[in-house]
């Protein structure tokens, strides 16, 4: 499927959704950690994926199948869905580099 | 157990139990295990951990009306599902029902990112979700050390997991944690520091290429439980734990007889035969005929209508069938009948434990009166002389307290030890009967004695056992003036017996003719006697008479005289 050399990407997607971050985040109701995450993750993605991202923030305490159908364990969780590939992160985001890592952004 | 305390006394309650459902596990455990406690079950890999688990939940579900939660972290529920249903478990099902809900926990190293601190709160928002969605009492958590190959930060596992069981004590649900067993640990992320209720060890050993499953209790706060290795079965049925060992000398007896099958043994055993429920040894070298006393006694006790099964180690059933119609025993009828029951198997088909298993299975299953263990001897291909008396002996007490009568035969060596059995079961018997060749005179003959037989009287001789068309006889002893003998040295001194009796007899007869004629002389001889006495007597008695005669006559004509010559005055 590729077909431009200079095209770097592997996926075939239009060069808005490659840039635009679809983020869930999952926390634990009002625990510190949860609390962490939240006001973690805002930062970096303003700092860095500005007005490309949306952001979900789902209490998993106020829907408790979503435990088991997204295979919840550690908690706070961040998923990645977009873009490719799907990327789990845990914790709460206070390792900026990890986050980065995570998320397929360079920190420059 | 019957002495529970009154309700009087302030004694806190027992701990509560939960029933596993487990064959035998729950015998051991005095009830099952801890309710609302965790349970650590560990053991290598293919010991049977998951299995136990599930086994758990299931009968908790049917049996119990416990619905259980199993948390899997290494299988998916299809998989699981496909797993048991070997066992004639239906998972599916169960799970539709709202009796079992899987929950299939995946966590991969590779996917997730570390970002900074974290705690479990995902696993146990599902688990609480699982477990009030429908009510669970029981939970599995199958196994759960995998979180450690999923996550690095060991010093949150440790905490969440301790967070974990504390939190499912709280919650008031019966949890089954297993856990891989480690070099040095009972696991290998020392999860028995964190579930100090009850810990279960499942191990699978090999030795001499011979596999066997063992399971042993740990420990068990607050309870009384068996300490020993219990060998355990997972077959078509799941686990079978049978605590054979666990028994304790005090079954019932009975003095009820059963006969041996042969009568003239029956007769040397107090007239009656053996005792109900008791264990006999018939102990031999080759050839000597063990096996046919087995069939014989079989034979019988199908006859009189008692179920019996013949566990055969050496022999086809067929085999036997048709080796006993030799002898005029007919096992095939009785077979037909549903009266006896064959099992044959190589004794290195299974371990030594599995054997047991198995016997004690099928024995529970079929009911029966009598069994019969031929041979015995090689057994001992399988295991130690140890081994196989230790086998033996819950053997026969798990036996006795079922009432049913055992009969062992084995191969005695013909050496200078031959008293001994190899397997040195002989002191734990009730009666042994020893078949012997005895070789004389060129010729071999089976002698066979009662070397003991506790709680009754028996014969001390040694009877000559002969294997006829017609079945098994025991000739009356004889003894000789050389002492017993046996075979055609038997015959033949019979023989000259019975000669020199036919010429007594006739010696006796002449003499007994003399007697009577010279009887007859000495009664003739007494009656002439007799004759001349009475003609002497006569004669004696005819001149008193006469005497008496002359005397009153002349008195009469004395008186005459006077009268006359007085009128004459």
């Amino acid at each position: 499927m590729i077909k431009d050399s200079h095209d770097t990407q592997d996926w075939d997607d239009s060069d808005e959704m490659d840039n635009h971050f679809v983020l869930d985040l999952f926390i634990a109701g009002a625990s510190s950690n949860s609390i962490r995450a939240v006001a973690n993750l805002r930062e970096i993605c303003e700092k860095y994926i500005k007005e490309r991202y949306t952001l979900r923030v789902i209490d998993v305490h106020q829907e408790k199948s979503l435990a088991s159908q997204e295979q919840l364990v550690a908690l706070p969780l961040l998923i990645k869905s977009r873009p490719y590939p799907e990327r789990r992160l845990i914790g709460d985001m206070s390792d900026t580099q990890k986050v980065l890592k995570g998320l397929g952004i360079s920190g420059e | 157990m019957s002495l529970e305390p009154s309700e009087s006394s302030k004694m806190p309650s027992r701990l509560p139990k939960s029933n596993t459902g487990i064959r035998g596990l729950d015998e051991i455990t005095a009830g099952g295990l801890p309710s609302g406690r965790p349970t650590l079950v560990c053991g290598s890999a293919g010991s049977g951990k998951t299995l136990f688990s599930m086994e758990f939940l299931v009968h908790g579900a049917t049996k119990y009306k416990e619905p259980g939660v199993f948390v899997a972290f290494e299988e998916k529920a299809e998989e699981l599902a496909v797993n048991v249903a070997s066992l004639g478990f239906n998972l599916n099902q169960l799970q539709h029902d709202g009796q079992i809900r899987v929950d299939h926990v995946r966590i991969e190293r590779s996917e997730i990112e570390e970002t900074g601190e974290y705690n479990l709160d995902g696993l146990f928002i599902r688990l609480a979700y699982a477990i009030d969605s429908i009510g669970a009492k029981r939970v599995v958590l199958d196994t759960i050390e995998s979180l450690f190959s999923g996550l690095t930060n060991q010093a949150v596992l440790r905490a969440e997991l301790r967070r974990l069981f504390e939190w499912l004590k709280e919650k008031k649900v019966t949890t089954i944690i297993t856990g891989e067993k480690g070099e040095a640990s009972l696991t290998r992320q020392g999860l028995e520091e964190y579930v100090s209720d009850c810990v279960i060890l499942l191990d699978h050993r090999v030795e001499n290429k011979i596999s066997t499953r063992i399971l042993r209790i740990v420990k068990y706060r607050g309870s009384v439980h068996g300490t020993n290795e219990y060998p355990f079965l997972i077959d078509e049925e799941g686990i079978s734990v049978l605590p054979v060992t666990s028994l304790q000398l005090n079954h019932p007896v009975s003095s009820e007889r059963i006969s041996s099958g042969i009568p003239a043994l029956d007769k040397m055993l107090g007239g009656e035969g053996f005792f109900k429920a008791s264990s006999i040894l018939v102990s031999g070298t080759a050839g000597t005929g063990k096996t046919s006393i087995a069939g014989s006694f079989i034979d019988r006790a199908c006859t009189d209508g008692m179920r019996a099964i013949y566990f055969a180690f050496e022999e086809s059933p067929h085999q036997i069938v048709r080796n006993m119609r030799s002898i005029n025993i007919d096992l095939q009828a009785h077979v037909d009948s549903g009266l006896l029951l064959f099992s044959a198997s190589r004794p290195t088909l299974n371990g030594l434990e599995m054997h047991l298993l198995n016997i004690v299975k099928l024995v529970e299953k079929f009911q029966p009166s009598v069994i019969v263990l031929d041979p015995i001897s090689n057994l001992v291909t399988v295991g130690s002389n140890s081994e196989v008396r230790s086998l033996l002996t819950r053997l026969i007490d798990f036996l006795q307290s079922q009432q049913i009568t055992v009969m062992f035969t084995a191969l005695a060596l013909n050496d200078k030890n031959s008293e001994q059995t190899d397997e040195g079961v002989s002191s734990l018997v009730d009666v042994w009967v020893l078949v012997r060749d005895i070789e004389s005179n060129g010729e071999r003959n089976r002698g066979l004695y009662v070397m003991k037989s506790r709680g009754m009287k028996h014969s001390n001789q040694v009877r000559e056992f002969v294997i006829t068309d017609e079945g098994l006889k025991l000739v009356e002893v004889f003894l000789g003036p050389v002492g017993v003998l046996t075979g055609s040295a038997r015959e033949t001194q019979q023989l000259l017996e019975k000669t020199s009796e036919a010429l007594r007899d006739h010696a006796v007869s002449r003499k007994d003719r003399e007697i009577e004629r010279k009887r007859l002389v000495l009664e003739s001889k007494i009656a002439t006697l007799k004759e001349e006495f009475e003609s002497l007597q006569e004669e004696l008695n005819k001149s008193y008479i006469e005497d008496e005669l002359k005397k009153s006559i002349m008195e009469d004509n004395r008186k005459e005289l006077t009268r006359k010559r007085d009128n004459l005055l």
